[in-house]
């Protein structure tokens, strides 16, 4: 299968931070969720791969091709949506766009103007007093309007309510109806990947995690729960991490079956959803270090 | 052709997808040669990812419930009236197999079992 983004052993250090050698790949066709709690590397991984930070180590290859050499080329078909607002302030919407337009060579006003309307855009209003979210749908407009055939999503939806994150997905559903395009989409906020992504890459302190079939993640992990007198020194083993009250425990498990063949009926077995996996992973590392 | 996915089920999703349609195709709902939605068009109305969709399409394939033209799009296969008819009994095996096994550990004889079974299939 072909790969739309592929990121091989990128690795970039700063003072304090470094991205560790991290591997990962978007097939054509599909959506991978970049999930990681703040800091852990996701944004400075984007500006990496457009190019806006240079990296120390490591391959970047977007659509098949080396991301500095033909970086031109490339940006030309990346339509991306950055957490902060990288516009000129004190232009409106409609004069940012006139200067942002002609550096597509396949703008297409059209659709532009389709979704200005959809999202209702302020054309004449200046940027600056544009809200969070109504910047975001800016941008996610300019991101769509010239054909662009990956799009990238710094933390979209951290701006938005919950019925514009709702038309995002929408949104992103249509475009995926075309398996020529791809979709890398960092977040912190995991339910929008519960149902959309189709890989999940999990990135913390600048390390991987895990990066694999979403369905296969889900499957995998499971939420315990029972109460604490089951647990015992060599059973904790099993989890990941525990989290325990007066009442009862509630813990992560990778792999259900020896806990399910040790404790049986007596505790409730539940599917995690991707911040559970977020938050035990996090925690269990803690509790270890 | 009605899909209902829960999400708090600890059946997986693909499989409750495979199911159905295999159930819609056993019931002859949708019939021999009826093209299915894409696996994208799928996705989409289900709100489910891409992959997930692919993969109950991928085992319907495997069992010989649809088939796939590669450009064209996913078929219910010709399923010949004798292996409708097995697997119809099958899917009826399955069910008496989960009431044989529930009469046993409610301590139900199997002359008991066939009394009922009389009775409820003379009232229909």
């Amino acid at each position: 299968m072909a790969n739309i983004l592929e990121v091989n052993n990128l690795s970039k250090k700063f003072k304090g931070f470094n991205l560790n050698n991290i591997s990962f790949s978007v097939p054509y066709g599909y959506i991978m969720g970049f999930i990681g709690p703040n800091g852990a590397g996701k944004t400075t991984t984007i500006k990496l791969i457009m190019n806006l930070l240079n990296k120390d180590g490591g391959e970047i290859r977007v659509f098949g091709r080396d991301h500095q050499e033909f970086e031109k080329e490339i940006k030309q078909k990346i339509g991306f949506v950055y957490e902060e607002c990288y516009y000129y302030e004190d232009l409106s919407v409609t004069e940012m766009k006139r200067i942002i337009a002609p550096f597509y060579r396949d703008w297409d006003e059209p659709v532009f103007q389709r979704y200005q309307k959809r999202f209702g855009l302020p054309a004449g209003k200046k940027i600056k007093e544009l809200s969070r979210g109504m910047k975001t749908k800016f941008s996610l407009a300019v991101a769509l309007s010239h054909h662009a055939d990956l799009i990238i999503l710094d933390e979209p939806t951290s701006g938005l309510d919950p019925v514009f994150r709702d038309e995002l997905l929408e949104i992103l559903r249509e475009l995926m109806q075309d398996e020529t395009k791809g979709v890398l989409f960092s977040t912190h906020i995991t339910p929008d990947l519960d149902k959309i992504a189709d890989y999940i890459c999990f990135i913390e302190k600048g390390n991987i995690v895990f990066s694999d079939v979403k369905d296969e993640i889900l499957n995998k992990y499971n939420i315990i729960k029972g109460s604490r007198d089951l647990l015992t020194e060599e059973n904790r083993r099993l989890f990941i991490s525990i989290r325990e009250s007066e009442f009862g425990f509630q813990a992560l498990c990778g792999d259900t079956a020896p806990i399910k063949s040790q404790l049986g009926d007596r505790v409730i077995v539940e599917k995690a959803g991707l911040d559970d996996i977020m938050l035990y992973t996090i925690r269990g590392k803690q509790d270890h270090a | 052709m009605n899909i209902i996915i829960s999400n708090s089920s600890q059946e997986p999703i693909y499989e409750q997808i495979y199911k159905q349609i295999k159930n819609s195709i056993i019931m002859g709902e949708i019939k021999t040669g009826e093209l299915l939605p894409s696996i994208r068009n799928l996705a989409r109305e289900l709100q489910i990812s891409v992959i997930t969709s692919k993969r109950a399409y991928e085992e319907l394939e495997r069992d010989g419930f649809i088939e796939t033209v590669p450009g064209r799009g996913s078929y219910v296969s010709e399923q010949s009236a004798e292996m409708l008819k097995e697997k119809r009994m099958r899917m009826v095996e399955e069910k008496l197999f989960e009431i044989v096994s529930d009469s046993k550990m409610l301590g139900i004889s199997l002359a008991e079992l066939h009394q009922m079974l009389d009775l409820i299939f003379g009232e229909e």
